[in-house]
């Protein structure tokens, strides 16, 4: 569905725990949303001295006021803490929805839905769009300490069943998600992962799910700062599924690729197999490949 | 009446003055949900090279102060790949197309511009003098007034006459000048100033480089002033060298300060990732501003600058503005910042 660029009025801003939560009346983006898919916003007003978009996927979007729009995010900088600083009735430029969905199974499946931090935002949307097509949801949700977990209350309101991890034991069980994962894998009997964290859990997380078979949906959270494809900043290292390497844009070819196609230990460089790296050989010109063949592809079970 | 938009560069002929800059608009198709690419005056495409090219590790981009820092690397899919996905494309779509070419070495460039004359519908290449030379240790070529010279002379030997050649200057160099004139000599019917400066950020919570490239070409409308004063000078020594002004484009106002400098159309660049329909609202808001001047053509306002600076004496001596024009009114210095 092609994003729009809309001017959006701020409805709500609330404080949740560690994090932030902004509400927009963003009608024609709602209406377009697909869970797992992002918006951008431009920070810092009229003559802003920051030029990079603030990237967010989206928590949920709702019917009220025509269609809301709502993302969770932690003010660490100084563009997402002018967001935090908002009103009611502040207008935002924001475009989206933006890249590609987390795609779902065709058939009844039993999901577990990862989340780590304010990464478990965009779980919520999808686990109502997999009740839909009859699929169970568990939920494995954590972060550093209780009030750096979100959503856990909802997790257990909706899930099939919800585990939940902290760092410093002040929820759940101490430990991280990564190490309550193969517990729940087998409790649960997963047969599909949708995972949403910081990098090095979505490559752990990527790792114990092959050992029992079961595909991984991975939403990377890199930085951004066009999010429609142009700046050519949110790159890593994804394997096609011709076999080929591609430094792809998370903007536009993700946020959500298949954990088994991201070259996890090579993000951050250039693997001398990708294609254009120093060195490479192009094939012979009737089997050079020009597109950038598919990353996102069906797995058996997501498609 | 809104003000006559067409745009001349040479023989080149534009509906307006406003384009998408090199690197900034993806091959096109990126910024298509936001703006009509055959509105826009011309897509100057990002820079082709020969073969695939992963470009540098990330992470590539930093934000700094009215200005965004990157180390992309010409990520880029090879001039095969342009030419049959790419170009077509852009040209379905009623765009006007101006390639960007890169090479490493001058021979590598001969070759693109070789390529690109077979091409149908290439409006014109730009020549991206700032990549590194590989012949000369990585030296870009921008940055010395012979190597500039050899590598115009070879895109302009592989390519049809009727294909207008720019040489994409760095203003990284102790005179502008002296290159933009080795670029001319060499048979460069235009010139597109200015490329990114280069700059330099540091992560002080990580005491490393804020790039995986160490450095990157800063660009935003932190460089304007720069942009602004090489247009001033290139255009004091060759004022009849049709310039495609870029350097930290944001609004229509800005655009009219580089078209007063000299430009003959403007490039929207940075901005195109803080505002991806910045081109027609830069245009819109450019209409805005000749309305304000009184511009009957956005053609008049070109190098108008000059007119006030040393013995030309007054606006009046070029006539553009008539006279209601606000500029007949207001002397240098006259208002108060707002």
């Amino acid at each position: 569905m092609a994003p729009v660029q809309v001017r959006a009025t701020v409805l709500t801003v609330r404080r949740v725990d560690a994090y932030h939560a902004i509400t927009l009346v963003a009608p024609a983006v709602a209406a377009k949303f697909r869970p797992g898919q992002f918006i951008t916003l431009a920070v810092g007003g009229q003559e802003t001295s920051m030029l990079g978009r603030r990237a967010f996927t989206v928590h949920d979007v709702r019917p009220d006021h025509g269609g809301t729009v709502e993302f969770v995010f932690e003010a660490r900088g100084p563009g997402t803490r002018w967001l935090a600083s908002l009103h009611a009735r502040d207008v935002l430029d924001v475009v989206g929805p933006l890249g590609r969905p987390f795609p779902v199974p065709r058939d009844p499946s039993r999901c577990l839905l990862v989340g780590v931090g304010y990464g478990s935002a965009p779980l919520f949307a999808l686990a109502a769009r997999l009740r839909v097509r009859a699929c169970s949801v568990d939920f494995l949700i954590g972060g550093a300490s209780a009030d750096r977990v979100f959503g856990a209350l909802t997790a257990r309101r909706t899930g099939r069943s919800a585990t939940v991890a902290t760092s410093d034991g002040s929820l759940g069980a101490r430990g991280t998600v990564s190490e309550m994962l193969e517990q729940v894998i087998r409790e649960a009997r997963t047969e599909v992962i949708y995972a949403s964290a910081p990098v090095p859990d979505l490559r752990a997380i990527t790792a114990l799910a092959a050992r029992y078979d079961v595909p991984v949906q991975a939403s990377v959270d890199v930085a951004m700062a066009c999010g429609t494809g142009v700046c050519m900043g949110c790159v890593l290292p994804v394997t096609g599924t011709d076999g080929i390497t591609r430094i792809v844009r998370s903007c536009v070819d993700g946020p959500v690729f298949r954990g088994d196609l991201v070259r996890w230990d090579d993000m951050g460089t250039i693997p001398f197999d990708a294609l254009g790296a120093p060195g490479w050989k192009p094939l012979p010109a009737q089997e050079r490949p020009t597109g950038s063949a598919s990353t996102h592809a069906e797995s058996r079970h997501a498609g | 009446m809104p003000a006559d938009l067409r745009s001349r560069l040479g023989q080149l002929e534009l509906p307006n003055p406003v384009l998408a800059a090199a690197g900034c608009a993806g091959a096109g198709r990126e910024l298509a949900h936001f703006m009509d690419v055959a509105r826009v005056g011309a897509i100057i495409s990002k820079s082709i090279m020969t073969e695939p090219r992963t470009g540098n590790p990330a992470p590539r981009l930093a934000e700094t102060p009215s200005g965004l820092l990157n180390s992309v690397g010409l990520q880029g899919p090879g001039i095969d790949a342009f030419l049959q996905r790419d170009l077509p494309w852009l040209l379905s779509h009623g765009a006007r197309v101006i390639v960007s070419v890169a090479g490493q070495t001058i021979r590598e460039y001969g070759a693109l511009a070789a390529r690109l004359s077979d091409a149908a519908g290439v409006s014109a290449v730009e020549v991206n003098l700032s990549c590194p030379n590989a012949e000369e240790t990585g030296r870009p070529f921008a940055l010395d007034p012979g190597t500039a010279g050899q590598v115009v002379a070879a895109v302009r030997g592989g390519l049809k006459p009727d294909i207008p050649v720019f040489a994409k200057l760095s203003a990284d160099v102790t005179d502008i000048v002296a290159v933009a004139r080795a670029c001319v000599t060499a048979g460069a019917d235009g010139l597109s100033l200015i490329n990114v400066l280069l700059g330099m950020a540091i992560d002080p919570g990580t005491a490393l480089p804020a790039l995986a490239g160490t450095y990157g070409g800063l660009s935003g409308p932190a460089i304007r002033p720069v942009a602004v004063r090489c247009i001033w000078q290139v255009r004091e020594a060759f004022p009849d060298v049709p310039i495609i002004g870029t350097g930290g484009v944001r609004s229509g106002r800005d655009a009219l300060e580089l078209m007063l400098a000299g430009a003959s159309v403007i490039g929207v660049g940075t901005e195109l990732v803080h505002d991806p329909s910045a081109c027609s609202r830069v245009l819109r808001e450019l209409e805005e501003e000749l309305a304000v001047i009184g511009a009957d053509r956005a053609a008049d306002v070109i190098g108008q600058a000059h007119g006030a600076h040393g013995a030309h004496g007054a606006h009046g001596a070029y006539g553009a503005y008539g006279a209601h024009g606000a500029y007949g009114r207001l002397t240098r210095g006259a208002t108060r910042w707002g």
